[in-house]
């Protein structure tokens, strides 16, 4: 179990230099002088931008440039953001949570309502239940998120005018900024209906982050639970008498869980595409709509920084989800 | 009277090329203690119709029987809970694939105290006892130990063990063993044999062994079935089926045994077997 | 029971052997109803795209002043030269979609194509030589599956420039890990079995091995790959068009229209629902066909 771990955690490496090389590339192919891209002046005297060159480190060899963009990066400067000046770090961390908040209740519905909904369609396998389920489940993953969400709005709040149609909480409501989370922060704040607030402005971005997640969870459940419930042993808790729920609840579903578990962490990373096109269109504002934001005002230092920020957040989920398969996986947890 | 009677059993499989025909009206019958022997090549239903007995096939397979009755009660008209009261408690069952059968994210020992705890109602402590006391009694060294320990973690022989000492754990009157040492080493094939044997001496249980192997079925059965492509071929207590094989096939069979070669060439069944057979 | 005295057996020819395996797939393929209906969809598709000119009433680009937002022929205010209704600048919305049809098709088979050949012959590389060659080739794409899918894509289009072009390359180099992965997986075990070793012996070069031998046991795979992966450019492009990275405006791709319509979504809901409708039913089809085809090849894998 220790080998495998390690063996995890080594093969990181060289997968996080080459995403450190990759955004240590992109401002350098990009079309135009990088030392003006990355300052955001233009048209500047030939001393300006030996300044602003020998500043930025520009005027040092390409390897130079980058040991020391790795060593920037070991001590935490992502370098500042042109529109802001703040640094690029301090900005993530201010709107990493909105997307967490965002992704975690996205996951959360998927797995609640994928899970059952393909446990059941395996187990009534052939039924209208299971071609139902598993048809909606590919228009699901069919869909155009960006045109669903949009959809919804019109559904949900032009036409019944049930839920808000942009941001985290009514602009009545002002609190301090505790964890970062809306929910949490509303209640600890104590105000009436801030919570309520909270949670409507929330259930709809939710539900369209959550739509092609769900999707695969539930085919990915399906198959698993079919394959798992023609197995040998699944035979042998039958002929040992045990009652038909005990035989799908206990013994079958342990065994296809272990795959399962495997495809929600990763889908986790995929939420992060996902958050991109969510967040644009409920004006949500956390990292996905900052690096869109970003690219279009040419904010590089916050596209690169970001780039790369978001990569290393996904690379450490899928390990995570690596090394959780290993423990829930009998055969490489115990020798 | 049988202990489990069967008559004109017929198995049919829904495939995507139409019906097939598996197991095809063929007759069965066990008394108790008795040792019965189903032998027979691949894809000549001897398995299949004990899953059929057991309630083990998949919804594809549609089971027809003029009677099966167990202990003179009718096993056709019985509903699922009463079928379950049954399978598992004085209808047991081992397989092939003694690893393959156990599942493989519990301890073996979960898996056999929940027989005892589920079908015996046993306290967890009482269950635990028996557990151990069972493992010793199939020949599985440092009982404790084992019971802790998951199926990969297991040789073949070992995990036919905890098969066997699952299936006797509630003490049944009815034993099914469907190839149970194919899977295994030559040199474990005589130990589970002679571990089977002991205990159905022990507990006077009946046991179907269904088998290819001619030279298991002389040293254990009492009776022995033939069958062949879902038909009964030959039915006879085991002396007379060894000494005067009435059906072309049984006759095929065991001259095709290496032990009856003579002259350079292994006779095979197709020597024998030629004619068209009757119904 | 019938005679057990071997049959002659029948020598086949190569065409015969392949027309009896095409019918065996389509027999199977045959029996899921939804990848038929897909199938018949995407037919329906590629027509539209052929015949677009033929088929669309008006031409897409063209603004008429006097009939801005006009509403579908069926409600209130719609005329009938307009069935679908008109969007912001006046343009008839089915010709739009029509033509729409033509670019979402060439994207997803500019992209597939990319990426599969890209992807295959690093696979083959990867899986062939092994050693070194597999272990940079597979960290490269490690690297480029590190990233979240659209959003590489986005920066890589934010370096190109804007455009379908850029799009289209940027979603096809995304993509290409998935190809080079599977046909790794596929050659190298591939590489273990006989026919393999017993060609090499006869003397087979690299080259003849890795196209001739080995390559056309690995196609299944890819081919649901394929299919997986056309409808993900789609889905992907028309992202990149709604983000206003993909297709430019007045380029009349599904994706686009969208963005354009964004700000009219609670006063005509045509503008956004038919772009978004076409996008939904031609990737549903696709994954329907995909569906199928994966059943369909998979009995047969395991026949083979």
């Amino acid at each position: 179990m220790v080998r495998f771990i390690l063996s995890k955690l080594l093969y990181l490496v060289p997968t996080f230099l080459g995403i450190t090389i990759v955004a240590f590339s992109f401002v350098r192919i990009l079309p135009g002088d990088p030392v003006l891209l990355m300052a955001g002046e233009r048209g500047v005297t030939p001393e300006r931008h030996a300044e602003l060159s020998a500043q930025l480190g520009y005027d040092k060899p390409v390897v130079v440039q980058y040991f020391d963009f790795l060593g920037r990066l070991m001590h935490g400067d992502f370098g500042n953001s042109l529109v802001t000046k703040k640094p690029v770090l301090t900005e993530f961390m201010t709107l990493f949570p909105a997307t967490v908040e965002l992704g975690l209740c996205a996951i959360i519905i998927a797995t609640l309502v994928g899970v059952p909904v393909g446990v059941l369609a395996a187990i009534k396998r052939g039924s209208w239940f299971d071609q139902i389920s598993m048809t909606t489940a590919l228009v699901g993953f069919s869909m155009p998120i960006f045109w669903w969400g949009l959809l919804l709005i019109i559904f949900f709040s032009g036409i019944l005018g049930w839920t808000p149609v942009s941001g985290r909480i009514s602009l009545l409501y002002y609190f301090p900024n505790v964890t970062g989370f809306m929910l949490i922060d509303s209640l600890l704040s104590g105000q009436k209906g801030a919570f309520a607030s909270a949670v409507s402005h929330l259930i709809l971005p939710s539900i369209v982050l959550a739509t092609i997640p769900l999707a695969v969870i539930a085919r990915q459940t399906r198959s698993a639970m079919l394959e798992v419930m023609g197995e040998d042993y699944v035979r042998t808790a039958r002929a040992k008498g045990m009652p038909p729920r005990r035989v799908i609840g206990v013994h079958a579903l342990r065994n296809a869980m272990i795959p399962v578990i495997t495809t929600i962490g990763l889908q986790i990373g995929v939420l992060m595409a996902g958050a991109i096109l969510t967040e644009t269109i409920f004006s949500w504002p956390g990292i996905g709509k900052w690096m869109i934001d970003s690219i279009s005002r040419r904010d590089y230092p916050v596209v690169q920084s970001g780039l790369l920020l978001i990569a290393a957040l996904v690379m450490v989920v899928n390990l995570l989800v690596d090394l959780t398969y290993g423990l829930i996986n009998p055969r490489i947890r115990n020798k | 009277m049988a202990l489990l009677n069967i008559k004109n059993l017929t198995v049919k499989f829904a495939t995507a090329t139409g019906s097939f025909t598996a197991v095809d009206g063929i007759d069965v019958h066990v008394d108790r203690g008795e040792v019965l022997a189903i032998v027979g090549e691949s894809g000549s239903g001897k398995s299949v119709s004990m899953l059929a007995v057991m309630g083990l096939l998949p919804d594809t397979a549609t089971i027809t029987a003029d009677e099966m009755t167990y202990d003179g009660r009718d096993m056709l008209k019985m509903s699922k809970a009463e079928k379950r009261k049954l399978i598992g408690r004085e209808i047991t069952m081992i397989f092939q694939e003694p690893v393959a059968s156990l599942n493989p994210s519990f301890t073996v020992g979960f898996q056999i105290e929940e027989v005892l705890r589920l079908n015996l109602g046993m306290s967890r402590h009482e269950a635990r006892e028996k557990a151990l006391d069972l493992f010793r009694s199939v020949g599985i060294p440092e009982p404790e130990d084992k019971i802790k320990a998951y199926p990969h973690q297991m040789s073949g022989g070992q995990c036919q063990r905890v098969m066997i000492a699952m299936a006797i754990a509630s003490n049944p009157r009815l034993l099914i063993a469907d190839e149970p040492t194919t899977a295994l080493d030559v040199t474990i094939q005589k130990q589970i044999l002679d571990l089977l044997m002991k205990l159905q001496e022990d507990y006077g249980m009946a046991l179907i062994l269904i088998t290819h192997d001619m030279g298991v079925v002389a040293e254990t059965a009492d009776r022995v079935v033939v069958q062949y492509k879902g038909k009964k071929m030959e039915e006879a207590d085991v002396l007379s089926l060894f000494e005067a094989p009435q059906n072309p096939y049984t006759r095929a069979l065991l001259a095709a045994l290496p032990e009856h070669a003579t002259g350079d060439r292994l006779p095979t069944v197709s020597d024998f077997f030629h004619q068209e057979v009757a119904g | 029971m019938s005679d057990i005295a071997p049959t002659p057996v029948v020598r086949l020819s190569d065409a015969a052997i392949r027309r009896r395996m095409l019918a065996e797939f389509w027999f199977y393929f045959r029996q899921n109803r939804g990848a038929v209906a897909g199938l018949a969809v995407f037919i329906l598709l590629v027509l539209i795209a052929v015949f677009a000119p033929l088929l669309a009433p008006h031409d897409p680009t063209m603004q008429y002043r006097d009939a801005l937002l006009v509403p579908p022929a069926w409600q209130e205010g719609g005329r009938t030269t307009f069935l679908l209704g008109t969007d912001a600048v006046g343009r008839d919305m089915l010709s739009r979609l029509i033509y729409g049809a033509q670019y979402s098709l060439f994207i997803g088979v500019v992209v597939v194509a990319i990426a599969l050949v890209g992807g295959v012959i690093l696979g083959l590389l990867a899986g062939y030589f092994g050693g070194w060659v597999d272990t940079v080739i597979m960290r490269v794409m490690d690297v480029i599956l590190a990233f979240p899918s659209l959003l590489l894509a986005l920066v890589l289009v934010a370096v190109l420039g804007p455009g379908l072009t850029n799009a289209m390359i940027a979603i096809a180099i995304v993509y290409q890990p998935h190809f080079a992965r599977l046909t790794r997986a596929a050659v190298m075990s591939e590489m273990k079995r006989e026919y393999v070793t017993a060609a090499r012996v006869a003397g087979a070069g690299n080259l003849r091995l890795m196209f001739r031998t080995v390559l056309p046991n690995c196609l299944a795979p890819l081919i649901v790959q394929a299919t997986l992966s056309f409808s993900s450019a789609v889905l992907d492009s028309a992202a990149l068009g709604f983000l206003g990275m993909g297709a430019q405006p007045p380029t009349p791709e599904w994706g686009t229209m969208l963005a354009e319509a964004r700000e009219f979504i609670l006063r005509a809901w045509w503008v956004v629902t038919f772009p978004g409708l076409a996008i939904l039913i031609s990737v549903l089809a696709i994954n329907l066909m995909g569906d199928g085809l994966r059943d369909a090849l998979d009995p047969k894998l395991k026949r083979s």
